[in-house]
């Protein structure tokens, strides 16, 4: 992955392209309060091209429907199991829940160490610590979930706090929820500002920018939710925070690549997607691999810039890897359930 | 591929039955597409769905997930769902006694004395599904302070390789949701027609989805995939050819899962309740007893 280039240049770079008007989004928070002040990024977002719903739909079930076999099966489960992010986000996370969670991270089937280990573990900020200590001399990343997740619902000084206590914490990935009503309101500029300030207090650690797209209604918005989460130097943009439902799908999956690979195009920065909630099988996993595969460059199919966001679909691509591998179906008390 | 052709004397081109494999609560095709022949009512040939591995693996995660369900109900109500299911037997009593006469090469009226045996016999097993707990639940003596009790619980998921007539399937079937299990019935290729019309009164006899599911298809090409997968806790291979048991047997205990083998010369015998002890495990409690 390339170093982010500096974020107020990325963003005026790729807006200057899509509009007449190439005045840039003033990088000052006072500013960026008063979006009525501030005319370029409303109208860089309605620029966009409007997004057509049932290509969209029609493409990304059109692509649910290719069949992987045999030897491209194993690989695609191999590569999905690489690209989990074991997920634990409930009020009963316990210590000794997380512990066991970081030792299926390490080895998610101790009786093959031939698998895994998986990308990252996924916890709330105040088990990070513990995680941290779990996991140490393995290559698997501790990811945080912040800014009062999941509603996003407090002052921006307590999202910033949130995230500060993660990365200080030693969290090597944040995930963050947008302001969804900010979102929904047309106050894009306060998203934006948001992203940016997280991605500050983020320092060193990657930014990972939930959009819960169950809540932002159409996918106009979730186009232009992605945009402004890149504009404001995002690493990866996610799509649910698993709390809400509908959560991932394919079409907001397949629109989301499609903004990342824009982006990536106007600013040859690329931005990982990862795809959260409601990812329960095997062939759910693979589908998403399809989508990757056929809308974004090869560099997209690695655990850097792809992820999943699962706790239960871990097992299942266990179990449907054993199945491959050994030609006998296993059973439900095969692999351990957290 | 046979057709259906079930004219009838007005001229009138009759509407045939699309038979098709019950997995979870709902009449699917085959994921393979395949079906095959077999000889129907007034010389007609039908057409039956051909279950593939894959048929299988749908029924066994179905079943899994309606185990809580189904175990989890009162005895009492499992007993009237039992019930139910005889009750829908008997109001369809003339479209299985046609069934049965095909395939058992008799008469529609010895045919219809053969349902009756068939919801009779659900009615028998309805009524063990309370009173199991009264013959295979023991207080045990024990040299501790303990009140030591054990009960019979259902062994889970249990495929069953059904015989061709409706008593067999009867027998097999009933004998093995009684006890709470859920049950995979893979029928015999001759009793694919009383097997899928005998999903419809499940369908009709508030089971819980995935309670009982029905698989028409090749036995033989059945029997490695079922008794391989570790997903089922149990199998019945009662109704299975015996040159087919040892298969099933060896490629069973892989996963080292319950076996319940009877060698049934007549299914008009009448039943033991050994059928429904078979797919019963016990727990024991250790209750500490209050100083």
């Amino acid at each position: 992955m390339t170093g982010p280039k500096p974020l107020g240049e990325v963003g005026e770079a790729a807006i200057a392209k899509h509009t007449s008007r190439a005045s840039a989004i003033p990088s000052g928070a006072d500013q960026l309060l008063r979006p009525r002040a501030d005319s370029s990024l409303p109208g860089f977002l309605r620029s966009l091209p409007g997004v057509d719903q049932v290509g969209l739909e029609a493409r990304a079930a059109a692509l649910a429907t290719r069949s992987i076999k045999a030897g491209a099966k194993i690989l695609a489960l191999e590569t999905a199991i690489s690209m989990v992010d074991l997920t634990t986000l409930e009020g009963d996370d316990t210590p000794g829940k997380v512990r066991a969670l970081c030792a299926k991270a390490k080895a998610p089937d101790p009786a093959d160490p031939g698998v895994g280990p998986v990308a990252a573990v996924c916890i709330y900020p105040d088990l990070v610590s513990l995680a941290k200590a779990e996991l140490a001399n393995s290559p698997v990343l501790v990811a945080a979930v912040a800014t009062a997740f999941p509603s996003g619902r407090s002052p921006l000084s307590v999202k910033l706090a949130d995230v500060e206590a993660a990365v200080e914490a030693g969290a090597d990935e944040v995930d963050m929820v947008i302001d969804r009503a900010a979102l929904l309101a047309g106050d894009y500029a306060r998203v934006l500002l948001e992203v940016r300030e997280v991605k500050k207090a983020c320092g060193g650690a990657h930014l990972k920018v939930i959009l819960e797209t169950g809540e932002l209604a159409t996918y106009d918005n979730i186009n232009r939710a992605s945009w402004i989460a890149m504009l404001g130097g995002a690493d990866f943009i996610k799509t649910s925070t698993g709390k809400v439902a509908p959560a991932s799908t394919l079409p907001v999956a397949l629109l989301m690549m499609e903004a990342v690979r824009e982006y990536h195009g106007e600013t040859g920065r690329p931005v990982g997607v990862k795809v959260a909630g409601g990812i329960r099988t095997a062939k759910d996993a693979i589908r998403y691999l399809v989508l990757v595969n056929e809308t974004l460059p090869g560099q997209w199919m690695s655990k850097s810039l792809f992820r999943f966001g699962a706790s239960s679909l871990l097992n299942d691509l266990l179990v449907q890897r054993y199945k491959q591998i050994h030609g006998v179906y296993g059973g439900p008390d095969d692999y351990s359930l957290e | 591929m046979a057709s259906n052709p079930t004219s009838t004397g007005s001229g009138r081109l009759g509407v045939a039955k699309t038979r098709k494999l019950f997995i979870d609560g709902a009449f699917v095709r085959s994921e393979s597409g395949r079906t095959f022949a077999t000889p129907g009512p007034s010389g007609n040939e039908v057409n039956v769905a051909m279950a593939s591995r894959k048929d299988v693996r749908d029924a066994v995660s179905a079943a899994r997930r309606c185990l809580p369900a189904w175990s989890g109900l009162t005895a009492y109500n499992r007993g009237q769902i039992l019930y139910r299911m005889a009750e829908m037997i008997e109001s369809r009593s003339l479209e299985f006694a046609e069934l049965v006469a095909v395939r058992e090469g008799c008469t529609v009226a010895e045919a219809k004395g053969r349902v009756e045996m068939s919801v009779d016999r659900w009615v028998w097993y309805a009524g063990w599904t309370d009173k199991l707990g009264n013959l295979a639940a023991s207080v045990n003596p024990v040299a501790g302070p303990y009140f030591n009790f054990s009960l019979p619980v259902p062994t889970g998921v249990v495929a069953v390789f059904a015989p061709a007539s409706l008593l067999g399937i009867t027998s097999v079937l009933a004998s093995t949701v009684a006890a709470g299990n859920v049950a995979i019935l893979v029928a015999e290729e001759r009793g694919s027609l009383v097997s899928t019309s005998l999903a419809e009164a499940v369908a009709t006899s508030d089971f819980p989805a995935g309670a009982v599911n029905v698989l028409t298809g090749i036995q033989d090409e059945l029997v490695e995939t079922v008794s391989s997968h570790r997903g089922i806790d149990g199998l019945d291979i009662s109704g299975l050819a015996p040159e087919l048991r040892v298969a099933s047997e060896s490629a069973a205990s892989s996963s080292v899962k319950r076996v319940f083998s009877e060698s049934v010369v007549e299914w008009t015998e009448p039943p033991s309740v050994s059928r429904v002890l078979a797919f019963v495990e016990v727990k024991t409690v250790w209750h500490p007893i209050g100083i």
